[in-house]
C-alpha cells in the first residue's frame, strides 16, 4: 500500500504535467506546425478562454458548456485577428511574431483596463479523492483524460475528415492544392482559428484551477513554447513525444527539488534539444524512419 | 615596396609599422560612411555635430530633473543598439535582450554592494558586468547557431531564457538567497548599490542622475553610436549582412555563419548588459520584472519603429519612442502599453522598415545625394 501510494503520487506528478504541457501547446503547435507562424498572442488567447468561462459558468452555465463557450469566443476572435493582421504577414514570419507581439500587448493591457486587475474565478469542481494518507484533486485527474482526448481527437480530425486532408495538402503543398480548387486563405483561416479555440479550451480548462487575471496567459507561455521547440513541426509525432520526456522530467526535477527546478529543467532540455536535434523530435523521427 | 630582403637596421622596419598603423586608422575613420550605414557627406555630419552640440548644451537650458530624465532614455539606447545589430543586421529576432540586461544588471548591483566604490571599483565592475551579459550571450548563442537554430526558434529560445531567468530571480526572496553581503530580494528586487564613481584627488565624484552622468552617458552613446558604425561597415558588418540577406549564399562563399551569427549576438548580449548595468547605476535598484513579459517587449517596439536595419534610425527611434512613451505614461502606463502595442502592430502592417528609417530615406531623397 505504501509503495502503491507513493507510485500514484508519482503517476499524479506527472500525468498534471503531461496534461498541463499537451492541452497548453496544442494551439501553438497547430498553429506552427501548419502555419509556421509563432503565435505570441497564445497566452492571450488563454486568458481570452479562460475569462469566458469563469464569466459564463458564474452566470449559471453548466462548466462543460462553459469550457466550450470559452474555447469558441477565442476561435472566433482568432479568425478575426486572422483576417484583420495575420493575412498580410505570410510572407515574413518574423514580422508575423513581432505583430502577435503587439496583439498581446494590447490585449493584456486592454483588459486590465476593463475589467480590472483581477477577477472573481470559479472554484474547483469534484472534490478531491483520498490514496494512501494524501488527497489529489479530481479535476486534475479529468485534465489528464482531456489531454489524451484532446490528441485523439486532434489525430481524428486531421487524418479522417475532408477538413483534415484539405488542410494537410494545403500545408504540404500549397500551390499544388490551390490548383485542385482549395481555397486556401479559408483553410489558414480556419487553421488559424482552431489554433486559437484550442488555446481558448485550454484556458477554459484550467480557469477553475487558476486565479483569473490579465497575465494569466504567460504562465502558459513558457511552457507551451518549449514543448513545440523541443517537439517540432508536427503535433503527434513532434509535441505529444515532447510533453511525455518534458512531462517526467519537469514531474521528477520538481518532486525532488521544487517547482523551479522543474522550469529551469524544462529549459536545458530545451536547449540540449536544440544542440542534438535542430528540427525538434519530429523531424528526428521522420529522419530515422526514412 | 622596395623593402630590402635582409635589413641592416630597424630604421625602414619601424618607419613602415607606422606607415601602416596610420593607414589602418584611416581605413576605420573612412568606415564610418559605407553601404551598411545611412547618412554620408558633409550636410548629414554637420547636421549630427549639430545634434550633439545640442544635446551638449541642452543641460545649460533645463532643469536637474529633466537633464537626469534624458540621462535614463540614454541608458536604453545601448541595448537597442545592440538589438539592432542582432535582428536588424544579422536577422536573428531575439526577444531576450532583458535577459542580459538583468544579468548584467544584478551582477553590478552584486558586486559594487560587495565591493564598494572606492578606487574607481564600479568602473570595473561596470565592465565586468558587460562581460558577464557578453559571455552568457555566446554561450546561449553558441547552442542557437552551432545547434543551426533559425528564424523564429531563436525568438522563442531568447524569450524563454529571460522569462525563466525573471522566474528564478523572483523566488529569491529568503535570507539564504545572498551573494556575499548582497541580498536579491525576489520580486522586490535588489536596491543601495553606490552610483557610478570616478576617484579624484580630494574627493570623488558620484555620478548621480543629473548632469554629470548625463555628459558621461552622453559621450558614451557617441562612441558607441560611432564604433557600430565602423564595426557594421566593416567586413565584419558586411558578412552580417550577406548572412541575414542569404545564409546559404554566405555559408558558401566560406564564411563560418555560426561563429559570425554568434559573435553578433555576443555583442548585442554585451550592450544589453551595458544599458543593464548603468541602469542599476542609474536608479540604484533592479528587479526581476526587468526580465519580464512586457519589458522584453520594449527594446522590439523601439528598434521595430524606429527601423532596424540601420543603427542611425535605431538610435532616433529608440529615444523617440521612450520619450513618447514616458508622455503617455503620465495618462497611465496601461494607456501608454496599449499605444505600444498598437505602435508596433502598425509599424509591421505599414511600414516594415520602421518609421523613422522610411522618413531618413524620404529626406534623403527630396535633399538629393546629400543622405542616403
Amino acid at each position: 500500500m505504501e509503495f502503491f501510494a507513493a507510485a500514484f503520487a508519482m503517476a499524479y506528478q506527472f500525468g498534471d504535467a503531461f496534461a498541463f504541457l499537451v492541452i497548453s501547446c496544442a494551439g501553438l503547435a497547430i498553429i506552427f506546425g501548419m502555419m509556421g507562424i509563432i503565435n505570441l498572442a497564445h497566452g492571450e488567447f488563454i486568458m481570452c478562454g479562460a475569462y469566458v468561462t469563469a464569466s459564463t459558468a458564474r452566470m449559471g452555465l453548466p462548466l462543460p458548456l462553459a469550457i466550450l463557450c470559452g474555447a469558441l469566443v477565442a476561435g472566433i476572435v482568432g479568425m478575426l485577428v486572422e483576417r484583420i493582421v495575420i493575412r498580410h504577414l505570410y510572407q515574413r514570419p518574423l514580422d508575423s511574431i513581432i505583430a502577435t507581439w503587439g496583439i498581446s500587448l494590447i490585449a493584456t493591457q486592454g483588459v486590465l483596463i476593463v475589467l480590472g486587475s483581477t477577477m472573481q474565478g470559479i472554484g474547483t469542481p469534484l472534490g478531491s479523492i483520498e490514496v494512501g494518507d494524501r488527497s489529489y484533486s479530481a479535476y486534475r485527474l479529468v485534465l489528464m483524460a482531456a489531454a489524451v482526448a484532446l490528441l485523439i481527437g486532434l489525430y481524428f480530425l486531421f487524418y479522417h475528415t475532408r477538413f483534415g486532408v484539405i488542410a494537410r495538402a494545403t500545408i504540404q503543398r500549397p500551390q499544388m492544392a490551390q490548383a485542385l480548387g482549395v481555397d486556401t486563405r479559408r483553410v489558414y483561416g480556419l487553421t488559424f482559428g482552431l489554433g486559437a479555440a484550442l488555446a481558448g479550451l485550454a484556458g477554459g480548462l484550467y480557469a477553475p484551477t487558476m486565479t483569473m487575471v490579465p497575465t494569466m496567459g504567460a504562465t502558459f507561455i513558457v511552457e507551451s513554447f518549449v514543448t513545440v521547440v523541443v517537439g517540432g513541426a508536427d503535433i503527434f509525432v513532434g509535441a505529444a513525444p515532447a510533453a511525455v520526456i518534458l512531462a517526467a522530467i519537469r514531474a521528477s526535477l520538481t518532486a525532488w527539488y521544487g517547482q523551479l527546478f522543474g522550469q529551469i529543467g524544462l529549459l536545458i532540455a530545451v536547449i540540449v534539444v536544440i544542440r542534438v536535434m535542430p528540427g525538434g523530435l519530429s523531424a528526428w523521427i521522420k529522419g530515422t524512419r526514412q | 615596396m622596395d623593402r630590402p630582403d635582409t635589413p641592416h637596421t630597424d630604421e625602414p622596419l619601424v618607419a613602415e609599422t607606422q606607415m601602416e598603423r596610420r593607414s589602418a586608422l584611416a581605413i576605420w575613420i573612412s568606415r564610418l560612411e559605407g553601404p551598411q550605414t545611412m547618412g554620408r557627406g558633409p550636410v548629414f555630419w554637420a547636421t549630427a555635430a549639430l545634434v550633439v552640440l545640442a544635446a551638449i548644451l541642452y543641460p545649460l537650458f533645463s532643469n536637474p530633473f529633466a537633464v537626469g530624465n534624458s540621462a535614463y532614455f540614454m541608458v536604453w539606447t545601448f541595448m537597442a543598439m545592440g538589438l539592432g545589430v542582432v535582428w536588424g543586421y544579422t536577422g536573428a529576432l531575439s526577444f531576450g535582450q532583458t535577459a542580459f540586461f538583468g544579468l548584467a544588471g544584478y551582477a553590478y548591483g552584486v558586486l559594487t554592494i560587495n565591493f564598494g566604490a572606492a578606487y574607481g571599483f564600479t568602473w570595473i565592475a561596470l565592465a565586468i558586468s558587460v562581460a558577464l551579459g557578453g559571455l552568457f550571450a555566446m554561450l546561449i548563442g553558441y547552442f542557437m547557431f552551432y545547434g543551426r537554430i533559425k528564424g523564429v526558434f531563436v525568438g522563442i529560445v531568447t524569450l524563454s531564457v529571460t522569462l525563466v531567468l525573471e522566474t528564478f530571480m523572483a523566488q529569491t526572496a529568503g535570507p539564504q538567497w545572498r551573494i556575499g553581503e548582497a541580498r536579491l530580494n525576489g520580486f522586490n528586487g535588489m536596491s543601495g548599490m553606490p552610483p557610478l564613481t570616478i576617484p579624484w584627488p580630494g574627493d570623488a565624484i558620484v555620478l548621480y542622475p543629473g548632469v554629470g552622468l548625463y555628459y558621461v552617458l552622453l559621450a558614451m552613446v557617441v562612441l558607441c553610436y560611432l564604433g557600430l558604425r565602423m564595426l557594421l561597415n566593416a567586413p565584419f558588418g558586411n558578412v552580417l549582412v550577406a548572412i541575414r540577406e542569404n545564409p546559404e549564399r554566405a555559408e558558401m562563399l566560406g564564411y563560418d555563419t555560426r561563429a559570425y551569427q554568434m559573435l553578433s549576438f555576443a555583442l548585442g548580449g554585451a550592450l544589453a548588459g551595458l544599458s543593464g548595468a548603468l541602469y542599476t547605476a542609474w536608479g540604484q535598484y533592479i528587479t526581476p520584472s526587468s526580465m519580464g513579459l512586457t519589458a522584453a517587449a520594449l527594446p522590439i517596439v523601439w528598434v521595430a519603429v524606429g527601423g532596424r536595419r540601420d543603427i542611425t534610425a535605431t538610435l532616433l527611434g529608440t529615444l523617440a519612442v521612450l520619450f513618447a512613451f514616458q508622455s503617455l505614461t503620465v495618462y497611465g502606463s496601461q494607456y501608454a502599453l496599449i499605444v505600444m502595442g498598437a505602435l508596433l502592430l502598425f509599424t509591421v502592417l505599414l511600414t516594415p522598415d520602421g518609421l523613422i528609417a522610411t522618413a531618413m530615406r524620404w529626406l534623403g531623397r527630396t535633399f538629393g545625394g546629400a543622405k542616403r
